[in-house]
């Protein structure tokens, strides 16, 4: 239930806010959902062993763990992902697409305020 | 846009519009924005006008798209530099040997072609990463482990490739060694099956590995010789249980009877995991340990904070210390140790640490300490607690080196692996100490304090260590040079790397000169044969192709 | 005297005549009586034109000498043919496969250089034999075992290029080599691997060196005459147990090959095991022949019922295990609840053996290969039928299905050619190598040109119904080679074609061993098929 309530939210803000930016559908947010879990979850997610997530604590970011973030912008998460930061590498574009690297960005901005 | 050396820019553009007629416009990379992603994000040249860059990329989809690029490569003599996932970094990364070289990034090849359980082996493209592998196999519920490395998103044909090693049972984790079977597109863009594979109608393609007539897959190995488009692999059936235990020594010496009975247990089968080496007393940590310890804050070299004992270890920097030893003594603290891990029967693996135990108890004062048992497989809690590769799950915590942490507040933006190869002997661990602590005095490197080797090959150590990759542009310049001093020191001693990065593949090439280099002059050969255009991954562990050799000398 | 094919009797004798410089007058063989000597006693071209005789010998007693000789092979193009020990009989002993090619004889070579028990290796010249392996080992006390192939007289670096297979943990030859010394066509010396890095500390413990890994391009191939090679060897175990595992129907051959792949894939069994069926070696009881001869012949259900009246399983395997006494136990066990998913499946235990072995236990081992010590018992297997054999030896899938199938393929094959299977011995299919099995078949020589000629059609006729199967064979006789390279044609013979650009590079007059594994030189290929 608590879920569902969620996502009512999610989709009233969204439409709220739709005509100030434009606004990622849920498909792009599940999609991106899938690309992030298969290239950033490794390094950025939950768990022992993330080096990403390890390296934004040790920074003191808060939340470390990406996905909780909800001041990334789309340039930002762009840039990391085609420069690379300190051991980050970068992507190239046979790993993730500009499609893909989109999808990211909407998942990862998902629970911006506007 | 950057024009590949002795490559005129009009038939640049004529080759480039080919490429994209066989792979599609979008798989063809030409912008500096889109080529810059190829760099080797670990570059020691990184920003310098040496650093090594590729002209474009192209990304073919199959077999016979790679076919058509080599083709067109042939015809304006274009070097093209195959990458599998592009992901080996420390040992170069996506970015070509030869700057200039046109990028032949195999990632979008990445089919899992079959997995079959009953008889254990994958058939895979070389875009496959390991993640992906272990992925397919947890969604069929297939009861098969990979051996994975340490960065999880490698390519099992990329890592095999360059000879690179995992955390499993020994002919699993010598990952060239595990692998059954090629497919390779020639230099002359012709497919080629080796093994049982070229027999038409094989059966056994990825159960026997050699077929008739001479073995040639080694050739493909940390070569420039061919593109692998399509490699079997054996993998590991799982196991009922796992059990390691910890062996630990207390006197410096020991170190030689410990390798000595490691290496019958070993090589008899009773351990069949990967030896895990340690120190107590010197606060070397097991490589187990290094992600949990750096997940709680620590950095995994923390070096232990009593003043008598920092003292004492910076005195004997390196060498036997009697006062090394009566401090471990006196605090009771073991000198060095060693986890053992047993993958199998869980009443086989209980006997084979019981008699290994009886084998070490020669050591005197020797003391043991029960680890883990693991019924498989490991339930959710356990697997996040575990050091993942040696349970077959790929992750990328070993990127925790150099990392941002509380103790390392200077992260570095990457790094490279020296990697020689020494004995299986304490002896030779102590001496490879002593020289390159040696060396790194003179050299004036601040990070080589006391290192255990790691015990990736059944027959050999590799006394691997890192040297950090920074943003200073002149401190990459001396630890470069650096590097390049101790590939001489170690061939002095009759040691030399398994492998390495492409800014030092001639240097390391040059100390394997036996009979005046007549191993790199056979290859010389064999490449003006089957390449006599050399477009495939020109210099690439230092063979260079004969135009270039004849303009250099 | 015989000449080598296109060299002039002038340039032969200036040759001979240089041979023996190199090596000593009595190390170079002309006449005809020390030249047959290296006839294939059991070649299948017995009394024919065709068996190809070679035109003198060479007997080398080291590297520089191997050296030599190929200097002046190269300019006078004469073809060698080389030899370890030249014992691999029924796969061409020591004739060389172009006859008046010149056998290069290296059992002079024979020196044992190192053999290391802490680290568990040996660095061995090419005349060096699992015998005098074994017999220096024993000498010195040291803790390690060897892995013999089947016949003791074998040449450990011949074997292992020649890709042969034992039975102990160490059985894929090739595979448990470390590092290669090779003298190549143009005479040059070249060591590979850690070998190539002068002074080094670990040729025998680490394989590949740094860059293309290239010692499988001397295996089964005439690229480089191999002059040391390093194997690693297998400590002493403790202790060595066998298990037979027997199951009562024909179609529990399936899960009984499953458990086996499963029992070999984790390193719980370690060495060979074949798969056997007292069909095989009842074949002389009447009840049996009586079920034979009944037409259209017995069914399954018969069988299984007259075995079962005997008490015999329909499959067995003997499992080998090696390690701590404990462990082995243990192991057994496990296995034991592996096959006990299996209905009706029995088990016998083996007597366990330690180590070192009492001399009064030896005739305990059917074969004593099994625990690192070489022997001659396989000879046994022509008994008195035959004056040699020659081995076809397909690769089948370890899986049941594979195992029926190459059974019923064979059989059909058999009876086509006029042939009954049975006066003809099968051995297998046995895991010599870790991930298939290996099916033997002994083709019996004799001294009768017509049966041999038939024979020979036969072998090549089975190498085409295997391959159309997708069975290929992992090594074969001189005779035989061309017609199994044939069968490897994937994208229209690229692997040959391959062996071809680089045999041609490396070897451009064509001196060595012509013809080897149906590797031509230039000069000799004929037009590509």
């Amino acid at each position: 239930m608590k879920n569902a309530r969620v996502g009512l939210l999610l989709a009233l803000s969204l439409m709220i806010t739709a005509p100030a930016f434009a606004a990622p559908d849920q498909d792009q947010i599940e999609k991106g959902h899938k690309v992030y879990d298969k290239w950033c979850f490794p390094c950025h997610g939950t768990g022992l062993g993330k080096p990403g997530t390890d390296s934004l604590a040790a920074r003191g970011q808060k939340p470390a763990v990406l996905e909780e973030r909800t001041d990334l912008t789309v340039p930002a998460i762009k840039t990391f992902v085609r420069h690379g930061v300190l051991f980050m590498p970068m992507f190239r574009k046979t790993e993730v697409s500009d499609a893909d690297l989109d999808a990211i960005a909407a998942y990862l901005t998902r629970n911006n305020k506007p | 846009m950057r024009v590949p050396p002795g490559v005129s820019a009009s038939d640049f553009a004529e080759a480039i519009k080919q490429f994209q007629e066989a792979v599609g416009k979008e798989w063809v990379f030409t912008s500096a924005e889109d080529v810059a992603l190829y760099r080797d994000a670990y570059s020691p040249l990184m920003g310098e006008p040496n650093e090594l860059v590729a002209s474009a990329a192209v990304a073919p989809d199959g077999v016979e798209q790679v076919q058509k690029v080599v083709k067109i490569a042939n015809r304006y003599k274009i070097p093209i530099y195959p990458v599998s996932t592009g992901k080996n970094l420390g040992y170069g990364g996506s970015a070509p040997v030869l700057s200039g070289s046109v990028v032949l990034d195999l990632k979008r090849m990445n089919r899992i072609l079959e997995v079959n359980e009953r008889n254990a082996y994958a058939l895979v493209e070389p875009g496959v990463s390991y993640f992906d592998l272990y992925r397919y196999i947890q969604e069929k519920g297939l009861k098969l482990w990979v051996d994975v490395p340490d960065p999880g998103w490698g390519s099992p044909i990329g890592n095999s490739l360059d000879r690179g090693g995992g955390y499993l049972m020994p002919q699993y984790r010598n990952h060239f060694d595990s692998h059954c079977g090629m497919e390779v597109v020639l230099a002359n863009g012709e497919v080629m099956r080796t093994g049982m594979g070229a027999l038409p109608a094989a059966q056994t393609w990825q159960e026997y590995k050699s077929g008739f007539g001479p073995w040639i897959d080694g050739m493909f190995s940390q070569s420039n010789f061919g593109v692998v488009t399509k490699m079997g692999f054996w993998l590991m059936p799982e196991p009922d249980a796992y059990l390691s235990g910890t062996v630990i020594v207390p006197r410096h010496d020991d170190l030689i009877p410990l390798v000595n009975t490691l290496n019958y247990l070993e090589n008899t089968r009773v351990t069949n995991g990967m030896p895990d080496l340690a120190s107590p007393l010197l606060g070397i940590p097991m490589l187990s340990e290094f992600a949990a310890r750096f997940d709680q804050g620590a950095t995994p070299f923390d070096r232990p904070q009593d003043a008598e004992l920092t003292a004492l270890i910076a005195k004997a920097g390196g060498n036997m210390s009697p006062e090394l030893d009566d401090y471990a003594q006196k605090k009771g603290i073991g000198y060095w140790s060693c986890k053992l891990s047993f993958y199998g029967a869980t009443k086989a693996n209980a006997a084979n640490w019981a008699y290994a135990k009886e084998k070490f108890s020669a050591i005197p004062g020797v003391k043991f300490e029960e680890g883990d048992v693991y019924k498989l497989p490991l339930t959710a809690e356990q697997r996040e607690k575990v050091h993942k590769p040696q349970f077959g799950i790929p992750s990328l915590a070993m990127f925790s080196i150099g990392a941002r942490s509380a103790m390392n507040p200077e992260p570095s933006t990457g790094h490279m692996w020296f990697s020689p190869i020494i004995p299986r002997t304490g002896e030779a661990i102590f001496e490879a100490n002593r020289v390159f602590a040696q060396a790194a005095k003179e050299l004036g490197l601040p990070f080589l304090n006391f290192n255990l080797p790691s015990t990736y090959w059944e027959r050999a150590f590799i006394f691997i260590f890192a040297f950090p990759v920074v943003k200073d542009i002149e401190t990459n310049k001396k630890n470069v040079a650096s590097f390049r001093k101790l590939i001489q020191v170690a061939a002095d001693h009759g040691w030399g790397e398994y492998r390495t990065a492409p800014v030092f593949q001639d240097a390391i090439m040059n100390t394997y000169s036996f009979n005046n280099h007549a191993l790199l002059h056979f290859h010389e050969t064999v490449k003006d044969a089957i390449d006599p255009n050399g477009i495939l991954s020109a210099g690439r562990y230092g063979i260079w192709p004969k135009h270039v050799r004849e303009a250099k000398s | 005297m015989r000449l080598p094919p296109g060299v002039s009797s002038a340039d032969f004798a200036d040759a001979i005549k240089q041979f023996q410089d190199a090596v000593g007058k009595e190390w170079v063989f002309t006449s005809d009586e020390d030249v047959d000597l290296y006839r294939d006693s059991y070649s299948p071209f017995w009394h024919e034109d065709e068996e190809p005789i070679p035109s003198a010998a060479v007997a080398p007693d080291g590297v520089e000498q191997v050296q030599a000789v190929v200097k002046i092979a190269n300019k006078y193009k004469i073809p060698l043919w080389t030899i370890s020990t030249g014992k691999n009989l029924g796969y061409g002993g020591s004739a060389p496969l172009l006859g008046s090619s010149v056998v290069l004889d290296l059992k002079r070579m024979d020196r044992i250089l190192e053999v290391n028990d802490k680290n568990h290796y040996a660095l061995v010249e090419p005349g060096v034999s699992y015998f005098d392996l074994y017999r220096y080992i024993q000498d010195n006390n040291l803790k390690v075992w060897i892995d013999p192939a089947d016949p003791g007289w074998g040449s450990l670096i011949g074997n292992a290029v020649d890709r042969g297979g034992g039975r102990t943990p160490m059985r894929d030859h090739f595979d448990a080599h470390c590092g290669m010394e090779v003298v190549l066509p143009n005479g040059e010396v070249m060591r590979t691997g850690m070998g190539a890095l002068p002074g080094s500390k670990t040729w025998q413990q680490y394989r590949y060196g740094f860059g293309p890994y290239v010692n499988g391009m001397f295996s089964q191939s005439n690229l480089g005459i191999v002059t040391k090679m390093g194997f690693w060897l297998f400590p002493e175990p403790e202790a060595y147990l066998t298990g037979t595992v027997s199951v009562p129907k024909r179609d529990d051959l399936g899960p009984l090959v499953a458990g086996l792949a499963y029992l070999m894939n984790s390193s719980i069994v370690l060495g060979t095991t074949s798969v056997a069926s007292p069909l095989n070696f009842l074949r002389g009881d009447a009840e049996l022949a009586a079920l034979r001869a009944k037409p259209g012949g017995p069914s399954t259900q018969e069988l299984e019922h007259y075995l079962q009246e005997k008490n015999m399983g329909y499959w067995s395997i003997e499992l080998p295990f090696y390690g701590p006494a404990k462990v082995v136990a243990a192991q057994w066990e496990y296995a034991k609840e592996k096959f006990s998913g299996i209905e009706g499946a029995t088990f016998k235990e083996g007597t366990l053996h330690r180590f070192p072995v009492d001399p009064k236990e030896l005739p305990q081992f059917q074969n004593s290969v099994a625990v690192g010590i070489p022997s001659l018992s396989v000879f046994g297997v022509g008994g008195t039928r035959s004056e040699g054999h020659v081995w076809f030896s397909p690769i089948v899938p370890m899986t049941g299905e594979a195992v029926l199938e190459a059974q019923q393929v064979f059989a059909d094959a058999y009876k086509e050619m006029g042939m009954s299977i049975g006066p003809l011995f099968f051995l297998g299919p046995a895991s010599n190598y870790p991930r298939c099995f290996l099916v033997l078949f002994g083709f019996p020589i004799e001294h009768d040109v017509e049966k041999n000629k038939k024979n020979r059609e036969n072998f090549k006729r089975l190498i085409k119904v295997a391959a159309e199967h997708g069975w290929g064979e992992y090594r074969t006789h001189t005779a035989f080679m061309e017609t199994v390279m044939d069968t490897y044609s994937f994208n229209n013979h690229a692997l040959r074609r391959f062996h071809e650009t680089v045999k041609d590079a490396l070897d451009p007059n064509g001196i060595l061993s012509p013809g080897k594994c149906g590797i031509w030189p230039k000069s000799m290929r004929k037009a590509s098929a």
